[in-house]
């Protein structure tokens, strides 16, 4: 089952360069499939504008597959979607309605920039990640896998914090534009493991003094980027990120 | 210079551990002033109260915790302002034209901690000069004398019971205490996250607790004019 014919009227985010100004721009688009994604649909619509020798919509993506966390739309003013636990591009036009108008509009905050249309600039995360989200390993031939024994309930944990996609759909929905979800889930995977002791009393602090440095807002416990996050992150890692900061601040030497 | 503790305390975590343990010293100091208001209720003139607001100015050891008190209060609502204004800037010049307000368990006062607190904060200037004020420096304070006291002490019950006449004075206060009522619900769980301490077990318990607590403060309190304008 599924139509193949809805008509959506699209409310998108245009804006030529950063130092452009924006506006919306009203666009129809007809013969939309309920099979099709969020970003196929967009793709329909890009043709139709290059055939139409117009400006297509600049938009991000780039596996459509749910895991790299490059796609980036406010969808009605969720972001990824009113479908929770689930990226853009993997949000499919069955869950809209014929007739509907949609809203979609880039990430907004002061630490993602907009490059262009839906496009922003998300370096600051690379730089929160540079500060502290790596481990030291010897070089050399690959350590046996099963050398490093770690319980499975505490694999688990870190496999729930390594989940994160990097896509900065927690900052798109807190209203403060914190980037607490995504700083606490990279800090929490690492403190997990054995591999991440070494750095571990160092990371916290780092990754926090990067976090506030590109300007992101201070958590107020919200829980929006709960709420929105596609991989389901839990605000749990924030607490436990503070008690790691807690500790390698107040603690440390 | 300390410098780990500069840059702690200037760090979004950091700043943010001062309002979870500023905003803790309040709820308990709240929890025994309604108490200790709760006498206001007793009637018999006021002699109860009056006694018992005569101790809480004059035990040194209360007296030394009162400036921690005020030091709290002005750390907590500047600290708090600086906060809102920085998470407002982080949000940047653009908003959003369409925005969902979806939580993960948190309630809806949670979007809106900075002006709340900026309510209390008139509320307690307010406050701050029709009590306090007055019971420290003030003109509008009679004296009273009370059988086993060498001196006349302060009739601060005669002072509440007047400003309780006025009906609009009473609606202040009781509209007042919903904001406060409204900031704790959200603010008591979230303290404990700032804190790092979340439990599988105990976070559900602080939950309940930290409702009940908003509920039980603001209600206690918000009882105290009604009663008072309605047994006048
Ligand atoms: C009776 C007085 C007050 C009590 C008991 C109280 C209590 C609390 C508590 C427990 C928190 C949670 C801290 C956390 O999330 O870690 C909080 C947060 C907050 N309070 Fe208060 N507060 C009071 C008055 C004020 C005042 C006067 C202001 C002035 C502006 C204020 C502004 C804030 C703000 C902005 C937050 C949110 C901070 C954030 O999460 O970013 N509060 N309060
Ligand atoms: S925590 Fe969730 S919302 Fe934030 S960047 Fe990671 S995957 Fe995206
Ligand atoms: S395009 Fe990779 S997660 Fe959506």
């Amino acid at each position: 089952m599924g139509a193949d014919n809805m008509k959506l009227t699209l409310k998108i985010w245009r804006q030529k360069g950063n130092k452009a100004k924006g506006q919306f721009q009203t666009y129809q688009v007809d013969n939309v499939s309920t099979h099709m994604s969020f970003l196929e649909m967009l793709d329909v619509l890009n043709e139709k504008l290059v055939s139409d020798k117009q400006e297509p919509v600049a938009f991000e993506h780039d596996c459509r597959e749910g895991i790299c966390g490059t796609c980036s739309l406010v969808i009605n003013g969720y972001p990824h979607g009113p479908m929770q636990g689930t990226t853009t591009c993997q949000l499919h036009m069955r869950h809209f309605n014929d007739g509907d108008t949609i809203t979609i509009e880039p990430w907004r905050s002061a630490a993602f920039p907009v490059v262009k249309d839906l496009v922003v600039n998300r370096d600051a995360f690379d730089r929160i990640i540079q500060s502290g989200g790596f481990i030291s390993v010897n070089t050399g031939q690959a350590q046996d896998g099963n050398a490093i024994p770690i319980e499975k309930e505490v694999a688990n944990e870190a496999m729930d914090a390594a989940t994160c996609i990097g896509c900065g759909a927690c900052v798109a929905a807190c209203p403060n534009a914190s980037a607490m979800l995504f700083t606490a889930a990279k800090v929490s995977h690492l403190a997990h493991m054995p591999q991440g002791e070494v750095e571990a009393a160092q990371r916290a602090r780092r990754m926090v003094e990067q976090h506030d440095a590109e300007g992101f807002g201070r958590c107020s416990n919200i829980t929006a980027c709960e709420a929105e996050c596609p991989k389901e992150i839990s605000v749990e890692h924030i607490a436990r990120l503070n008690r790691e900061y807690l500790s390698s601040s107040v603690g440390g030497k | 210079m300390n410098t780990w503790f500069v840059r702690f305390i200037t760090s979004s975590i950091g700043k943010k551990v001062v309002m979870a343990l500023t905003g803790l010293f309040l709820i308990s100091f709240l929890i025994i002033h309604l108490i200790g208001n709760l006498q206001l209720l007793s009637g018999a003139g006021g002699q109860a109260f009056n006694e018992y607001a005569y101790f809480m100015t004059h035990n040194p050891l209360i007296k030394a915790t009162s400036y921690g008190l005020y030091a709290s209060i002005l750390l907590h609502a500047i600290q708090g302002i600086l906060l809102w204004i920085k998470n407002r800037q982080a949000r940047g010049s653009q908003g959003y034209a369409v925005k969902a307000n979806r939580t993960a368990g948190a309630s809806k006062a949670s979007y809106r901690m900075g002006a709340i607190g900026s309510i209390i904060l008139i509320f307690l200037v307010i406050h701050l000069i029709q009590f306090w004020y007055q019971t420290h420096w003030g003109s509008q304070i009679e004296t009273v004398d009370y059988e086993g006291w060498d001196q006349p002490i302060n009739d601060l019950y005669a002072l509440v019971a007047f400003t309780y006449t006025n009906i609009w004075m009473v609606v202040f206060y009781v509209v007042c205490m919903i904001f406060v009522g409204l900031h704790l619900w959200h603010g008591f769980e979230s303290a404990f996250q700032t804190l790092g301490l979340s439990h599988e077990k105990w976070t559900p318990l602080v939950k309940i607790v930290g409702r009940v607590l908003s509920v039980a403060l603001a209600a206690g309190f918000a009882i105290i004019p009604i009663w008072m304008y309605l047994n006048q």
